[in-house]
Formats: structure tokens, C-alpha cells, sequence
């Protein structure tokens, strides 16, 4: 018990440097959340497009898929705010060597890492998600199904846990090839997959999309919570993956670790 | 700097730069792997396509057309704007400005000596795109072939100059990448890279028309999937050279500017 209030303060004292550092900065907060707010007002444009030549595509009207584009900025907001900063400073401890730094604490490497770094003005996207949602039902002229929202919240902690070991399992690969901010980039590109309903990709897209890179537990299965047309079996499902990728994630951090030779001394 | 120099220099820089190419394979891959939007905005229209035809493409139409994408798009790409911006930040622009070379040159063929590797990997997908699709929809028309070729170069310029215009703004504003970002996401939208131009809206395709974006990517995959005549082609041919010349010319004016107020710091 003494262990978690430890790390529970180690937790506070970190989120407290990462503001500290992230006023210095107060004008990129502007231009950040301008910047964004135009990237994700242009990834729209497909979608009308494409629901402006079709009443519904693979089974999803506009509305619904509206709501995945919803959970997907939601995702997007998380990961820019509170996993890619802390990640990114992993990948230049690990090309400068200073990671032995972080190492040599006596707080477990992972957390610590994990934990670096928060810039929670990143994380405009959030409202965008909120409009998008609000839009979707105004539009659908009903509410979100009660069971079905809190289905939901359980989702987006799961989704969240699944998009950081996925991060994890990346920035693990940064041990081995090193130069990261392409890697980053890959799993951006990936990771964009997940605007969309897993239902429009067939085959094996969609069967990897599910299974291995779990993009369909991250923004699909959410938005059909919402919808209260998700099987309980599916949100089962869900939390067990989660808890698979967390584990596996771990392993391979821990295996990672292990290898690590300190890149400048 | 004589332009015989110069031209004697390229061979050099040329090798130099595919030789970096080779030491960095990993990474390249990991870049061309990153590539992946065409493939998902390809199965996204074949789901829309799968029931009936959206306009004048089924989903074969697709799938020609967004490999195509893949290709040309590993073909003209250029990361000008980064580099030069990451340059001017830690002042080692300065030792590009010392060498008897233009700077914009050397750049210029350090892009250019990616080329060869993204071929290897767009060839393979050249072939499955034939053998998924078949060879009906390429040009039978050999000049439309030639404009094929020359708007890949016309392509790659504008986005090279554009690159270049754009990263050099971080002459004055440190950094310029925020900048390059909101030119990146009217690309997307606009060049055809996401949406074929076809499928726009009336209204919006006589901006795209005039804007460069589609010239970078749309117009050589229209070529090379749609079976443009050759009027057509030249004439979007000539908007295409057209927005070459002005991006040229712009990057001339802000370069020069821009270098009275490079400090060199750090480096």
C-alpha cells in the first residue's frame, strides 16, 4: 500500500514539472490548438464526401460513423497530450544515452518514463470530440443508450490502455533501430486506420485491425456502445485484450530494457 | 559558382546522397511503410463502391487508382521543408552557405538520391496493381505516356519549391513545421491523394483546378488511370509547369531575404 501512495506522489510531482515547463511555453498553446483544430476540420472532408455520394457505407450512416470520427479525436487528443510527449522524451533519452539517468532512479523505469511528461494544452481535440458527438445524436434525434455510455467509459479506459502499450511496443523497437521520429510517424499513419468503422476494411485488414493492431476496440466498439448496440461478449472481450497488450507491453519493455546499452559512454 | 561547375559537381552529390540513402535503408523503410493512407482510403471506397459504382469508378477503378497514388507519391516526395527548418535551428545551414555550391542545389539532389530506393519498393506494387487490375486503363497514347513522365518531374518540383519556400520562412520565425503542417493537410484534401478530384463537387473542382495541390499527385494518377486525351493533358500539363515557374520564383524572392537575416546560431 505504501508502494502505490509513493508512486501516487511520484505521479503528482512529475504532472506538477510538466505544467511548470508547459507555461514557458504559453504561445505555442495557441498555435498548437489552431493547428489541430484545422487538421482535424480537414480529415473531415472524406467523410463528407463519401456520405454525400451514399446514404450509408458498410453499414454505418453518417451519423453513426460520425461518432468513430468522434472517438477517434477523443484518442487522437489523449495520445498527443499525455502518451506522445512523455514517449518522445524516452526516444531522445535512449539516442543520447542520458536514459541511464532514469534507470538509475529507484522508481520503476517504466512509470517513470511513462509519467515525464504531460502537456494537457495538446489536448484541444478534446472539445472537437464532445461537438462531434453532440452533433451526431442532435442529428439522430435521440440520446446515447444509458447502459450503453457507461459501457462507454469502461471503452475508453480500456482504449486508452491499448493505445499505451501499443506506444510502449513501439518506442520498445527504439532500442533497436534507434531513430525514432519515423517511427512515430508509422504509428500515426496506422493509427489513422482507426477513423473509420472497422466494418468498411475486409479480409484481413480488418481481421489485423481487430487482433493484432486492436484499432476496432479503440474507436469501433465504443461508438457502438453509444449506439447500445454492442454485444455484451464484445465488451468482454475488450477488457481482456486490453489486459493482454498491458501484459504483453510489459514483457517486451522488461526484455527491451535488458538489451539497452547505453548509446554514449 | 559557375553553372559548369555546378553541373560537374551533381554526379558527386548524386552518389553522396544514395550512399546516405543506403546507410539509413531502415529508416527509409519505415518511411515508405508509413505510406499507408492510400491503402486506407482504398478500402474505404471499395466498401462505398461495393454495391454500385460511384460515378464513373468501381471499385478496380479504385484499386488502380490509389496504388497509383502509392506509387507517384513515393516518387515525388520531399522533406525539404523539415530539414531546412532543423538547419536554420541549430545553424548548420552555415556550412551549406560556405560550400561553392548553391544551397538549394545540394538539396535539391540530396531528395532527388531517395528515388532510386522508393523505386524498388514501387515497382512491386506497379505489378500487383497490373495484375489486379489489368493493363486497360494505362494510356494508349504514347505522348500522353511522355506528359506522364514530365509531370512526375513537374510534380516533384512543385513539391520540392514548396518545401523550399516554406522552410525557408524559418529564417524569420525559427521555426516554420507548425507552418508545413497546414500546407500538408490542404494536400491531403485537395491534391487527390484522398479523394479523386472527380468526386468533388462541381463547385469545388474549379478551385482545385486552379490550386497547385492537385498537381503534385492527382494529375500524373488521372494520366496514368484515366485515360485523359491528349488536349487535356497538355493543358493541365502547362497549369502544372505554370505553378513550377511561380513556386521558382517565390522561392528565389524569400531565399534571398531571407539569408540578410540568418544569424547562424550555434553552429
Amino acid at each position: 500500500m505504501s508502494g502505490i501512495g509513493r508512486y501516487w506522489r511520484l505521479f503528482r510531482v512529475q504532472v506538477r514539472s510538466s505544467v511548470l515547463l508547459g507555461l514557458q511555453y504559453r504561445a505555442d498553446f495557441v498555435l498548437d490548438g489552431v493547428v489541430s483544430l484545422f487538421w482535424t476540420l480537414t480529415a473531415l472532408v472524406p467523410l463528407f464526401t463519401v456520405f454525400h455520394l451514399r446514404q450509408s457505407v458498410a453499414g454505418w450512416t453518417f451519423e453513426e460513423a460520425l461518432l468513430v470520427t468522434g472517438w477517434f479525436t477523443l484518442l487522437e487528443a489523449i495520445l498527443e497530450g499525455a502518451i506522445n510527449p512523455s514517449l518522445t522524451a524516452v526516444v531522445e533519452h535512449i539516442r543520447k544515452g542520458t536514459l541511464d539517468f532514469v534507470l538509475l532512479k529507484p522508481a520503476d523505469a517504466q512509470f517513470l518514463v511513462s509519467t515525464a511528461r504531460f502537456e494537457p494544452w495538446r489536448s484541444t481535440n478534446v472539445v472537437t470530440a464532445l461537438v462531434l458527438w453532440i452533433v451526431a445524436f442532435v442529428r439522430m434525434g435521440r440520446l446515447p443508450s444509458a447502459w450503453g455510455s457507461a459501457a462507454a467509459v469502461l471503452l475508453l479506459l480500456t482504449a486508452t490502455a491499448l493505445l499505451y502499450s501499443l506506444w510502449i511496443l513501439t518506442v520498445s523497437a527504439a532500442f533497436y533501430v534507434v531513430k525514432i521520429d519515423n517511427l512515430t510517424n508509422l504509428f500515426n499513419s496506422i493509427f489513422d486506420a482507426a477513423r473509420w468503422p472497422v466494418e468498411v476494411f475486409r479480409g484481413v485488414m480488418r481481421w489485423v485491425f481487430t487482433f493484432i493492431i486492436p484499432l476496432a476496440l479503440m474507436t469501433t466498439f465504443p461508438a457502438q456502445a453509444m449506439l447500445g448496440r454492442l454485444p455484451l461478449t464484445a465488451l468482454a472481450w475488450s477488457v481482456v485484450g486490453a489486459g493482454v497488450f498491458g501484459w504483453l507491453a510489459r514483457r517486451v519493455w522488461l526484455s527491451s530494457i535488458a538489451h539497452y546499452t547505453s548509446a554514449s559512454s | 559558382m559557375s553553372l559548369r561547375s555546378t553541373v560537374r559537381a551533381l554526379p558527386t552529390l548524386f552518389r553522396v546522397g544514395f550512399a546516405e540513402m543506403v546507410a539509413y535503408r531502415a529508416e527509409m523503410l519505415v518511411w515508405v511503410l508509413a505510406t499507408t493512407m492510400p491503402l486506407i482510403m482504398l478500402a474505404l471506397w471499395s466498401a462505398v463502391a461495393h454495391d454500385a459504382p460511384v460515378g464513373r469508378f468501381d471499385q478496380a477503378d479504385f484499386v488502380a487508382y490509389f496504388l497509383a497514388c502509392f506509387i507517384v507519391r513515393q516518387l515525388t516526395g520531399a522533406w525539404l521543408a523539415w530539414q531546412l527548418s532543423f538547419e536554420v535551428r541549430t545553424g548548420t545551414l552555415a556550412m551549406r552557405l560556405l560550400r561553392p555550391l548553391h544551397p538549394m542545389v545540394s538539396y535539391a539532389v540530396e531528395n532527388l538520391a531517395a528515388i532510386p530506393l522508393r523505386m524498388v519498393v514501387a515497382f512491386p506494387v506497379a505489378v500487383i496493381a497490373l495484375l489486379l487490375t489489368g493493363a486497360s486503363r494505362l494510356p494508349h497514347d504514347p505522348v500522353v505516356w511522355v506528359v506522364f513522365l514530365v509531370s512526375l518531374a513537374g510534380g516533384w518540383l512543385i513539391t520540392f519549391l514548396a518545401n523550399a519556400a516554406i522552410g525557408t520562412l524559418a529564417l524569420w520565425t525559427g521555426s516554420s513545421v507548425k507552418l508545413m503542417d497546414v500546407w500538408l493537410a490542404l494536400y491531403m484534401v485537395f491534391s487527390g491523394y484522398l479523394i479523386p478530384v472527380e468526386l468533388f463537387p462541381p463547385a469545388l473542382r474549379g478551385a482545385i483546378e486552379v490550386l497547385p495541390f492537385r498537381y503534385q499527385i492527382g494529375f500524373p494518377v488521372e494520366l496514368l488511370t484515366r485515360g485523359v486525351h491528349r488536349g487535356e493533358a497538355l493543358r493541365l500539363l502547362l497549369a502544372q509547369w505554370a505553378w513550377v515557374g511561380l513556386f521558382l520564383l517565390a522561392v528565389r524572392a524569400i531565399w534571398r531575404r531571407g539569408l540578410e537575416r540568418f544569424a547562424a546560431y550555434g553552429g
